[in-house]
């Protein structure tokens, strides 16, 4: 329950099938060699990978104003996108410019940013303990507060841990907000698909701060929606005010490729290409994504009947509420700490679960013990 | 919204690919570059081992994998086998657990992470910036990772001698006394450098004395002798001598795998305590790089290294065109004079490709083209040709007639060094016939004219020295 990989219902990683089939296709085709791909990746790969993100009738993607870099991960694309802003980005090697964080957020943000040389990393409110959603007054107070030209950290969707992400409306106040204070967006976008089962839904925050104009970075991982976790397939889309500025920015951003693995791997982002660019393996695909986060979609509402059945304290709308992988489950580190110790059910001490891991022979004994957890410590 | 750009002052840089650029840009029929990485084959594309092909369709069928992330450190079947490789299975240092490893995102990964791990943890009470020696041939590759990271002390050293067109032992032990005490050093071994194992004792005599940090740099062991525990040989003196150091490896050329960038590093140690620390450290970098490497390429290297039947055919495979080495060379230097047509992809003749053949192949290139050039008389001492090993040479051209061979459609870098594996049957006259113009064309070398070096046959032919006015 605390690792971030998706699980079947008999608790076994899946390999897509669609993946599965492409792989087979890959290795056996002789035509293809083992060339170094270009620095910034396969074209195809980043091309298409950037389509996902923006949509296929992306305005900007049409005004020649979009590019992508393969990374390793969404790791990596975070990792050259935050290397890329500490030397170029408000001033030349401003390491003092505050780069926000969400409060919480997944761990690693902070040690990519800085790994990359920035000084001052803050944290910008986000989930309301209390109300167990999201605490957006603080959050846009804290934005309103933030200095100028100051870089957010976005989860495109599906927070990680806390699995709630604001609503259309609410992410039309941020981008307002930001728009005001000129703050730059860099979202993160590792679940598109994977959250609500459709691309396009799930992309939707992007999609809006490009149509209002802001230049941005999406650091993309495909990692959890085409369960290649270990290929480390990632793609870091640019999108600039026109096609010079991001000719520069993607040249500069090659040479801080070249330092760090000079060429990225094939496998992984060659998979992703192939299906991306076959309308059938696409459909597929969209098809293997649908399942994942159906059975996800199910497990909430399940174990949320079933707490709700149990009569078990406190309300839990949350847990359908929020969406993606995990969920924070608001169970204090009491509570958590009898989950592990006594009942073997290993979740975060922040009280997130992953819900992959729940399967359908576990929902009562998941429920019954978070009921006995609830009703037994306080 | 803001009317201007937020990146209206990035700067466009154009120095990463610029050799490749202006190679691609050239609409010429007849160009040739110089510089590849990789090694190609007779046809012009990379080299590939086949087993390598095998071992990716079986992985790809093979119900019981999946693609759940590997850790940190990486896939440790992989990182064992390709330590145990370079090390040798004996090492002392593996013996007494002192010697671990990362799996990296290729050899620029192994030194990135290796870099920045110098940067914040080595010789941290000095009292200036610690100076990085990296050696001329790779300055340009190597010098932006240390830069990168930090490091503002870089400093070249040359172990070729541009003049007398060899190794230039001496200078290089000279560089390494005069070097603050406590620099890194950056070591490539085995290709290129061409140390003997006599020199290789002299080096680490004068680092062990001057407190100099060992970074080996190892793209491709096997290539340069044929033979991989001779290739390993200065890494495995210098751990016996007792040095802690740390050892980028790379699998792109060994195995044909470029593009899925299997590269390690290596950590020797002072004992088990400081090892687990530095892993420690280690894996947090990486963390915050790449978070995990990717599986594909290693778990094809891991299979080949620890199947026996695999792994025993993978240096010394019989070559294909017969088992006799005289028979092999013979029929392969017919092939070539009578311009036969290359091997396709897939017939029985291009099967039977391995480590040993790639070896033999770029020392026939070496031949022939100090042969080619021999033959049309082109002045100056090609020896060096055949006395350098690896995929890398240095031509001994200068610039200028490097830039008379670039009006020629042919690429290579401006210190003159290029790619054997470039040269194929098909190039190799238009190449050495250029290199004869752009000597001939140009201004008297300095090097060989003046007799420099005994064994070197300086005088030009007759006509040579009179078109020249000498």
């Amino acid at each position: 329950f605390s690792l971030a990989a998706y699980r079947t219902d008999e608790g076994q990683p899946w390999v897509l099938p669609v993946v599965k089939k492409v792989e087979q296709k890959i290795a056996s085709d002789a035509s293809l060699n083992h060339e170094y791909l270009p620095i910034l990746g396969l074209p195809e790969f980043r091309a298409n990978a950037s389509r996902i993100a923006l949509g296929e009738d992306s305005r900007a993607i049409k005004e020649n104003r979009v590019g992508g870099v393969q990374c390793l991960g969404g790791t990596g694309a975070l990792r050259i996108g935050a290397e890329f802003l500490r030397r170029w980005y408000n001033g030349t090697n401003n390491t003092a410019t505050p780069v926000y964080i969400s409060s919480p957020s997944w761990e690693n943000h902070n040690s990519v940013f800085m790994n990359s040389g920035f000084e001052d990393i803050r944290t910008y409110r986000y989930w309301d303990a209390a109300k167990r959603g999201l605490d957006l007054e603080g959050l846009l107070q804290d934005m309103e507060a933030a200095p100028e030209f100051s870089i957010i950290v976005l989860h495109a969707c599906a927070h990680n841990p806390t699995g709630t992400d604001p609503s259309p409306e609410q992410w039309k106040q941020i981008a307002a907000v930001m728009k005001r204070r000129f703050l730059f967006p860099f979202f993160d976008s590792a679940y598109q698909g994977f959250a609500s089962g459709c691309l396009d839904r799930d992309a939707w925050a992007v999609r809006y701060f490009v149509s209002e104009g802001f230049e941005l970075f999406c650091a993309q991982s495909f990692s959890k929606n085409f369960g290649l976790y270990n290929e480390r397939v990632g793609n870091l889309t640019v999108v600039g005010k026109d096609a010079d500025n991001v000719q520069r920015v993607l040249s500069q951003m090659e040479k801080i490729v070249r330092a760090i693995w000079s060429n990225p791997p094939s496998q992984g982002a060659r998979v992703v290409a192939t299906t991306l660019t076959s309308p059938q393996l696409f459909a597929e695909w969209k098809d293997n994504v649908k399942t994942m986060a159906d059975r996800v979609l199910l497990m909430r509402s399940e174990l949320r009947a079933r707490l709700q059945a149990l009569g078990t304290p406190g309300t839990w709308n949350h847990i359908t509420e929020q969406i993606g992988m995990f969920s924070f489950t608001g169970l204090n580190p009491k509570q958590v700490e009898f989950l592990i110790k006594e009942k073997h059910i290993y979740l975060m001490a922040s009280g997130r679960i992953n819900m992959c891991g729940l399967t359908t022979k576990n929902l009562d004994y998941v429920a019954s013990s978070i009921h006995e957890a609830v009703t037994r410590f306080q | 919204m803001a009317a201007l750009s937020l990146f209206l002052d990035v700067p466009l840089t154009t120095e990463v690919n610029w050799l490749l650029d202006a190679y691609q840009q050239d609409p010429s029929p007849h160009k040739v570059y110089l510089d590849h990485r990789d090694c190609q084959t007779e046809t012009g594309k990379a080299w590939d081992y086949p087993p390598v092909s095998q071992t990716l369709l079986q992985i790809s069928t093979d119900p019981t994998l999946d693609h759940e992330d590997l850790l940190e450190l990486g896939f440790s079947a992989f990182t064992r086998a390709a330590t145990e490789l370079a090390l040798g299975r004996e090492s002392r240092a593996l013996v007494e657990n002192r010697a671990g490893s990362v799996h990296t995102i290729g050899g620029t990964g192994a030194v990135r992470i290796g870099a920045e791990f110098l940067q914040r943890w080595y010789n941290r009470s000095s009292s200036g910036p610690v100076a990085v020696y990296v050696a001329l041939p790779q300055w340009d590759s190597l010098r932006c990772i240390f830069q990168d990271v930090g490091f503002t002390e870089l400093r070249s050293y040359h172990y070729w001698d541009t003049a007398r067109l060899a190794v230039a032992a001496e200078e290089f032990l000279q560089v390494l006394e005069s070097a603050p005490e406590g620099s890194i050093v950056m070591l490539h071994a085995p290709e290129e450098t061409g140390l003997t194992p006599k020199q290789w004792e002299d080096v680490a005599r004068v680092m062990g004395k001057k407190r100099l940090f060992p970074f080996f740099d190892v793209p491709a062991q096997g290539l340069a002798s044929g033979d991989l525990d001779r290739d390993a040989w200065a890494l495995r003196h210098f751990v016996a001598q007792g040095f802690e150091l740390l050892c980028a490896q790379s699998f792109s050329k060994t195995f044909g795998l470029y593009d899925e960038r299997v590269g390690n590093l290596i950590v020797v140690a002072r004992d088990s305590g400081s090892l687990v620390r530095i892993c420690s450290q280690l894996q947090e970098q990486v963390r915050a790089t790449w978070a995990s490497p990717t599986s594909l390429g290693a778990r094809v290297i891991a299979t080949v290294l620890s199947n026996p039947a695999l792994r025993n055919k993978w240096p010394w495979e019989l070559p294909l065109w017969g088992s006799g080495r005289a028979t092999w060379f013979g029929k392969v230097l017919g092939a070539w004079e009578g311009a036969a047509p290359p091997p396709q992809p897939g017939s029985g003749l291009c099967r039977k490709q391995s480590l040993r053949a790639l070896v033999e192949k770029i020392l026939l290139i070496r031949e022939k083209l100090k042969a080619k050039l021999r033959l049309l008389g082109t002045p100056g001492c090609w020896e060096h040709l055949t006395a350098q090993v690896g995929t890398r040479s240095f031509t001994g051209l200068l610039p200028s007639q490097v830039a008379f061979l670039e009006r020629s459609h042919i690429y290579l870098r401006p210190d003159g060094q290029f790619s054997l594996c470039s040269i194929n049957a098909h190039n190799l006259d238009y190449v050495a016939r250029s290199i004869h113009e752009a000597v001939c064309g140009s201004v008297w070398p300095v090097q060989g004219g003046d007799g420099a070096g005994a064994a070197c046959p300086a005088r030009p032919r007759r006509g040579v020295a009179q078109h020249l006015g000498q």
